[in-house]
């Protein structure tokens, strides 16, 4: 196996494909350091998928440089499976089979031996909560059982590194905060994740680095404070119940992003309670009364709208 | 080795698919017997007559071969869902991304299903034997049958894996191969093509499924196999050679 003493966990340059004439990467440049959490943020038809798929050996590149654990994609593919382990998009674990049948199975292709690996399969399903429910057919699990139990087929093998595709989309809120205490624990343990995602607030939990992908190539890629800051969708949105009370606000304020149709300002701000104070003493002291008050934090809608410098950015205060 | 100890777990994988799940498993014993019991319990008088017997007796001599065969037709087909299933699953794309030897996937397929056809084909043989099949063949003759019919099954189940990873979903998987299970109607399994009009009746005697047949009638009742036998041999050898490339390239291929 190689143990490269390189920082470097997975490293891409020039990463290109296409399906027939639709480009969905265009030229894709990232590098993920050993030990971290790499996030690629992107909607969906960015091409996350496709490159989970690519760096995971699962379907070939038009072009680009690509290094998996310090294996060439192209010229070494079973040194790059040697290392890495995937739990993709769709659930990949074996409906017929029982959850501790499919560890085991896992266990069996990766040599564990039947002794050592049942021992593995065991201590999974308990780490997981799933002691009790390993002996019933995964067909019968639930989303958030199916997805643990498809991490935990991914994990029995050892990988160095861990590409997980989307692994919390159509979770409830419960399952998806265990999924992130687990990966949480991944990466003590000294394990790399490349984790998708369509969600900011899961960037933000984990990732050490974010990169947004669109339309094939990447738009932006920094630690999730820096990306934020790019992003100025942060605001509070204020109601009135005339023309009048909204001038005078946007004079007290000194806001230009007022909507004279719906009545409403929208004022910069990051939403929490100080400013929220802040902002109504103002309104307060010019005796403006407020119909209705929003408070908008920025969400991957406005980084793309930021990214992508689409119209609706205009809006947003600079 | 690595590929037989991936195969090995792949096979574990598939026999306890087919227990947990006998439904396919019990329709491919129950069809074959249930022709056994139509074509010899209703149509045997019948068909005996036509086929020069004097009773539906004699009949079961001549149409037991050819219901074996079914047996193995049809339960070599059932590897065609079963591959499809696993083709359309997350599950196929796990094993991809693994250190494994990559054909083991089918490899488990075939062997498994080798393993049901074989016991299943041996069903139907005990169902004909009770309702009074009668062979002449010695025990090297019944070698050579059982020989036979696993080549058949061999090459019939990578026909059938070809099938299976052609197919756009579970629905398609299952009806491609019933062309193969309706080929030994158009052979001699149940009246022989002698009796059949003049264009099928070439086709019945140059389809794949009639010297098996034959060679099958000749070891098991004692009637002449001559170049049946060798005929036999070359299109299962044939048609396993051709569907194991197919498989192979079409598996690798495959998204």
């Amino acid at each position: 196996m190689t143990n490269s003493v390189e920082q470097t966990a997975i490293h891409v340059a020039g990463l290109r494909k296409a399906f027939g004439d639709k480009v969905v990467l265009d030229g894709l440049d990232l590098d993920v350091r050993r030990g971290t959490v790499f996030s690629l943020l992107g909607p969906n038809g960015a091409g996350k998928t496709t490159t989970v798929q690519i760096l995971s050996t699962l379907i070939g590149a038009d072009a680009g440089d690509v290094r998996v654990a310090g294996c060439d994609l192209a010229r070494d593919p079973e040194g790059v499976r040697r290392a890495i382990g995937v739990t993709g998009q769709y659930s990949a674990v074996d409906g017929l089979l029982t959850g501790r049948e499919n560890l085991i199975m896992m266990a069996d292709l990766h040599r564990l031996g039947r002794a050592a690996g049942r021992r593995a399969a065991d201590e999974l399903l308990e780490r997981f909560d799933l002691a009790e429910a390993g002996r019933k057919q995964a067909a019968a699990y639930s989303g958030g059982m199916r997805r643990k139990l498809d991490l935990a087929m991914t994990l029995i093998g050892g990988p160095r590194i861990i590409f997980l595709d989307e692994p919390t989309t159509g979770l409830d809120p419960r399952s998806r905060r265990t999924m992130w205490g687990i990966i949480r624990e991944l990466v003590r343990g000294g394990v790399t994740v490349f984790l998708t995602t369509q969600y900011l607030d899961e960037a933000d939990q984990l990732a050490d680095r974010v990169a947004v992908l669109d339309g094939g190539r990447l738009v932006a890629d920094g630690t999730p404070d820096e990306l934020k800051r790019l992003v100025p969708g942060g605001h509070v949105r204020l109601r009135f119940a005339d023309l009048a009370s909204l001038d005078a606000a946007a004079r007290a304020l000194g806001t230009r992003t007022r909507d004279d149709e719906a009545l409403t300002l929208q004022v910069p701000s990051d939403g929490g309670v100080r400013a929220l104070r802040e902002l109504l003493g103002r309104l307060d002291a010019h005796s403006i009364e407020v119909d209705e008050l929003s408070v908008h934090t920025p969400d991957l809608d406005d980084v793309f709208l930021a990214l992508t410098g689409r119209p609706e950015n205009e809006a947003a205060p600079a | 080795m690595n590929a037989l100890h991936d195969s090995a777990t792949m096979l574990r994988r598939n026999l306890r698919h087919a227990l947990r799940y006998p439904a396919l498993t019990i329709a491919t014993i129950a069809t074959p017997i249930l022709m056994l019991l139509l074509f010899v319990g209703v149509f045997g008088n019948a068909l005996g007559t036509g086929v020069g017997g004097p009773s539906k007796d004699d009949y079961i001599g001549y149409v037991a071969p050819g219901i074996i065969l079914m047996a193995v037709a049809s339960g070599c087909m059932v590897t065609s869902v079963s591959v499809c299933v696993d083709m359309t699953e997350g599950i196929v794309s796990r094993f991809r991304t693994m250190p494994i030897a990559r054909s083991s996937l089918l490899t488990g397929h075939v062997a498994g299903s080798m393993i049901q056809t074989l016991l299943s084909t041996f069903a139907v043989v005990l169902v004909a034997v009770a309702m009074g099949f009668r062979t002449n063949g010695t025990v090297l003759d019944w070698l050579g049958a059982i020989g036979l019919l696993t080549m058949l099954t061999f090459a019939l189940t990578w026909l059938a894996v070809v099938m299976g990873l052609v197919a756009k979903n579970p629905e398609g998987a299952s009806n491609s191969p019933l062309l193969v299970q309706f080929l030994p109607f158009l052979g001699s399994a149940i009246v022989p093509p002698e009796s059949m009009p003049a264009g099928v009746r070439w086709f019945a005697e140059y389809q794949p499924f009639t010297p098996v047949i034959e060679t099958l009638r000749g070891l098991l009742m004692g009637t002449p196999v001559g170049r049946d036998a060798w005929i036999s041999v070359a299109w299962c050898a044939g048609i396993a050679v051709v569907s194991y490339v197919l498989a192979k390239r079409l598996f690798n291929r495959a998204r």
